[in-house]
Order: C-alpha cells, then structure tokens, then sequence
C-alpha cells in the first residue's frame, strides 16, 4: 500500500495516454466478450445436449420426413428406454423478422424426454386437452407480451393455411443455458390438418439406458431401417448439435481469428506506449534506483502500471459487453442464448493482463536494468 | 581530516586507495580517474573542483556506489563496497547516501511530502514515523508550509532544498551533492549552501559536493582540485574555518 502513490502517480502522469490506453483494452475486451457470448450462442446447444439422447433423422437430409411407424421399432430396440419425435413447422407470426423455432411435438412422450424443459403440471393437462393448444418458452412469451389464454396466429409455410394457437402453458429452462425460446403445439394436430406427408415425423429422438452404449446404439439403429424406403442416420445429441452449427461455417475459427488479430493489435500499441512512459521517465528511474530502490522493484513498478491499465480496461469492456447482453437477443431470435458467462469474463481478464503483462515486460526489463549513471548523464 | 596521500590513519569514514575508471571507446582505454587516494573523516565538508571532464562526476559516483571502479577500493564505515553485489550496493545506497541532483529530480508527480518520503519506503518505518520524519527533514530545509504542493509550484530554490530534504530524510551516513546550485541563481544558491553548511556544522554531516563555483567551494571546509583524472592538491577553503 504504501508504494500505491507511487504507482498511480506513473499511471496518471499522462492521464490522456493512460485513458487511451485503457480504452484500447476496454474496445478489445468489449468485442472479446461479444464473441464470447456469439460463440457461446452458436455452441449452446452442444453444451446444453443429453448425454444420453440419441437423434434419428432421415438418411438424405434433415427435411425429409420418417415414418410414424418407427416409433414402435425404435422402442422394441434393447437399450433404448424412450422415444418421441417432433416436426418443424416453420410458420411466421406477424412478420418474418418474428422468427422463433416452432415444434410439433408429440404429446404423450416429448415431456418425458426433456425434463430440463419444467412446465407446471395443470398447464400441461390443459394442453393436452386442447387440439390448438401451445406450450411456450418464458424467453418467447415475454418477448411479444404473450400470457396463457392468448389466441396466437401463425401463418404456415411449409404446411400453408392460417393456423392458430391456444397458449396453455409457459416452459422454463432449469439451467440458464437452456433454450426458452421455442413454440411448441401438438404434432396430431399438425398431421390432422396438413393436406400432405401425413402420418410422416421431423425426427425421433431416443433415450438410451446407457450414454456408453451410443456407439454401438447408433449402428443397431441405423441397421434397423436399412435398405428401407426410409433409412436413417442416427447420431448423439450433441454431435447432432455440432454438425447444425458446422453447417454455418466454423464460427469458432472466425472468433478466433477476429480475437486474435485484435489482441495482437493491442498488445503492439500496449507494448509502444509503456516503450514511450519508459523512456520519458528515464531520469526519474534512475533516481528511485539511485536512492535504494532495487532493479527488482523498478520492474514490479512498470510491469504493474500495465496490469493496472490492463484489469481497468478490460474489466470496464467486459463490464459494457455484460452490460450488453442483459438487454437481451439483438438479433430478434437468431441467438437465443445470448449471455455473457462468468467463465468468459474469467478468461477475458486473464487475457487482458496476460496482454499487459506481455507488452509491459520489454519495457520493464530496460528500466530494471537501466544503469544509473548513464541515465543521468544521458539526459 | 582530508588526505589524498593514502596516508590515512584507518579511522576515516572514507577512504579510497588506488581508485581507478577506465571506459573503453574505440578499442582505447580512457582513463578518468587513476590511483587516486582520499581518506575523508566524519562531519567533514568536502567539495571537488577542476575542468570538465577531470573525472569529478565520476568520483563522486564511485564513492556513493553508483558505479564501479576499474581499479582500487572504496570502503565507507568499514565496509568495502567495491566488493558488494550489485543487489547489497542498492541496500547499502538506501541506508548511507543522500543524493543531492544538480537538476533536482524531483518527481514532477508526487507532492514535496510524497518525494521526500520515498527514501523511507524502503525502511520498516510505520506511516506515522515516516510522516514524522518528512516533516522533520522539510522543516530543516524551511519547506514545512510546502509539504503539499507540486514541483512546479516550486521555485529552483526551493525544488533543491526539497531535494536535500529528501537526501537527509534517512538521515544517510554521508551527503553526495552533485552541482548543487549549478541550476540556480546567486540567491538561492547562497540558500542551498546555507543549508548545506547548517546541515554540516549543527547536524554533524559528512558532505562530498562536486562544483564549478569557486562561492560554493569556498563554503566547503576543503577543497580538492581534479585534473586529469588525479587529486592534485588540497585546499582549506578560506570562508569555512
């Protein structure tokens, strides 16, 4: 404590430099942190998946349907413990902005299959009761105001027509990652009412009695439907969650690329500008060293000016891209999960000090060993 | 007692023998300074004169561990500090040498207070001792009413007597002065001597104090001429005793 004026006295010496400079770290931080929260986004659905759910999807391509018929079959299979399917249904609400992934879910058995989905009991009996009736997400209802008892039109394109919904219940995630931004209604009503592909699912999902079985559950699934009108391509959940992300690009690769250039960036100015306070304080090191100070203190002294800098910075970009994420999804329901983890934040510090620690240690290694008698006479 | 005949009796708080620097430019030794003896007592006030470039600097540099000889020793209180380590030679400067700067340099950021303090953060000293012993050493100087303000509200003079400040506040076993008055007017550098003469007659120090200004000699007890990088004679100055 009692070398902290000493040490602020450095800091705000230059108070325009040193507010730069931190700003420099608080931009870099800012966009650190959205990135995090996009790939956090991209990758919530690998980290939210059931280790012990298992994905059945039409061999050819994820819109072609399967049977209903294979219900029956996957639950004969040994080792599989439950099955239910779901179907995309694609309508708009409103306006097409509105987008919000809507299911048909299969009212006896899609409950028991996603217990980290919690809906109260009386509004799930009242959506069983309701042919129109709609489960939604608490994230979806709060977004367009919706209360239970609402009368929602949705207009189908996939399955056309006018189609309205009954809300019966509101879903809550049990974990804050979970996705509570989805419309669920009853896929016997979707079957009853479309002209077409009846009697035909989006996909089943599985669960296994094992998580270690899944490989050689995957293989006995798929060979099941072989050689069929309708074969399958089973994976897990969360490979199946990772795939649907690939197939946008390899976000994590450009978060990468984009974190790395802005870092390196930042630790170039960093590095140039504790150059610069090094140098123009050339004279007034060599006095500390001349009175006592040791070459060892003279290095902690510089090196802490950019920790300084560097935890100040980045914990104020950190704190504005928090800050960010509580207004919610900008996107309008491209990113459901848009939220910034402790973990993320964690790491950005440790990165903006590892930054201030990199470009401050150049700088402080010269002035440790700055020698006091040509620091005087240099000046 | 000052001698330059390596004759010293052994009870000299100072004592140099065959003291040498050499620099090397261009694959040539340059030799500032060469077998020169000095034996200096406690409480004596020193000052060094002679050309530029006679290698008074960097006496005074070898003397208060700020550099290294090339040849000969230096031992201050007994102890030889020309075979410390460099991390014992930093300790040793802490606790023997006040520094006084021909250019001050104070810390333009810190206030009076906080400059003259910063030798006594390097001590075991509590808050309340050290704020004791800032104001103590600022009022020895006549700067107790400027213990807040900042360089810049200072004049010259005043910026220097800060600076002995700081040089005594650790209350050191001897005082290098380096060109003390060479950035001031004939007021105030009358001022600074004053004080240094104060510092030496009531307090007891020792001071060591490199000029070009034969007023400010004269305030010495005796004065040593440099020439070539040789002590080439002693002289009791003629206002001091």
């Amino acid at each position: 404590m009692k070398y902290l004026p000493l040490l602020l006295s450095s800091l705000f010496r230059k108070k325009t430099r040193t507010a730069l400079t931190a700003g420099s770290f608080a931009v870099a931080l800012f966009l650190f942190g959205i990135l995090a929260v996009v790939d956090g986004a991209f990758q919530q659905g690998v980290d939210v998946a059931g280790v012990d759910r298992l994905v059945v999807l039409n061999r050819v391509s994820i819109i072609q349907p399967l049977p209903l018929a294979y219900r029956d079959r996957l639950a004969r299979i040994p080792g599989v413990t439950h099955v239910t399917f779901a179907n995309w249904f694609g309508g708009v609400y409103q306006d097409e902005r509105n987008f919000f992934p809507q299911f048909a879910i299969d009212r006896a058995s899609y409950r028991q299959m996603y217990p980290e989905f919690v809906v109260p009991d009386d509004q799930w009996q009242a959506f069983q009761t309701d042919k129109e009736g709609a489960i939604v997400g608490e994230a979806l209802a709060e977004r367009f105001k919706w209360k239970i008892g609402d009368r929602i039109p949705v207009k189908g394109t996939i399955f056309p027509g006018n189609w309205e919904f009954n809300i019966r219940g509101v879903y809550r995630g049990q974990r804050v990652q979970d996705d509570t931004t989805q419309f669920w209604f009853r896929w016997d009503y979707l079957d009853e009412r479309k002209s077409f592909r009846k009697g035909l699912v989006g996909w089943y999902t599985v669960r296994i009695a094992n998580p270690d079985d899944a490989v050689r559950l995957v293989k006995t699934i798929d060979e099941q439907f072989a050689n069929s009108p309708a074969e399958t391509k089973t994976d897990t959940e969360k490979a199946f969650a990772a795939s649907f992300v690939k197939q946008m690009g390899n976000i994590q690769l450009l978060i990468m690329s984009v974190g790395s250039v802005v870092f390196f960036t930042l630790l170039l100015v960093t590095g140039n500008t504790m150059a610069i306070a090094v140098r123009e304080r050339t004279r007034e090191l060599a006095v500390l060293k001349a009175v006592g100070f040791s070459d060892v203190f003279v290095l902690a002294l510089v090196i802490a000016e950019t920790l300084i800098v560097a935890a100040v910075g980045g914990g104020v970009g950190l704190g504005l891209a928090k800050l960010f994420t509580l207004r919610g999804d900008p996107t309008g329901g491209l990113l459901p999960f848009f939220h910034l983890p402790g973990s993320s934040i964690v790491t950005g510090l440790a990165l903006a000090l590892a930054v201030g620690l990199t470009a401050g240690i150049l700088p402080a290694l010269s002035a440790s060993r700055l020698r006091v008698v040509d620091a005087l006479r240099r000046i | 007692m000052v001698r330059i005949d390596g004759r010293g009796d052994g009870q000299s708080l100072i004592r140099a023998r065959g003291l040498g620097k050499a620099y090397q430019r261009g694959g040539e030794a340059i030799h500032v300074l060469q077998g020169l003896n000095l034996d200096v007592d406690a409480g004596d006030f020193v000052a060094f004169m002679g050309p530029s470039g006679s290698g008074k600097t960097t006496l005074l540099n070898l003397l208060g561990g700020l550099d290294v000889p090339s040849a000969g020793s230096v031992t201050v209180a007994g102890d030889e500090i020309t075979r410390m380590s460099g991390r014992k030679l930093t300790a040793w400067r802490a606790r023997h040498v006040g520094f006084v700067f021909q250019m001050y340099n104070l810390i333009p950021v810190l206030t009076a207070f906080q400059n003259v303090e910063l030798p006594l953060l390097l001590t075991s000293l509590s808050k309340a001792e050290r704020r004791r012993h800032v104001e103590t050493a600022l009022a020895v100087v006549g700067l107790a009413d400027r213990m807040h303000h900042y360089p810049r509200q200072l004049s010259g003079g005043q910026e220097q007597r800060v600076g002995i400040a700081r040089a005594i506040v650790a209350d050191p076993t001897f005082l290098l002065c380096d060109e003390p008055t060479g950035d001031l007017d004939r007021k105030s550098a009358d001022e600074v001597l004053d004080l240094l003469d104060r510092l030496v007659r009531e307090h007891g120090k020792t001071a060591l104090m490199v000029t070009h200004d034969p007023l400010a000699a004269e305030r010495a007890r005796v004065v040593l001429h440099l020439e070539k990088g040789v002590l080439v004679d002693t002289v009791t100055a003629g206002r001091a005793r």
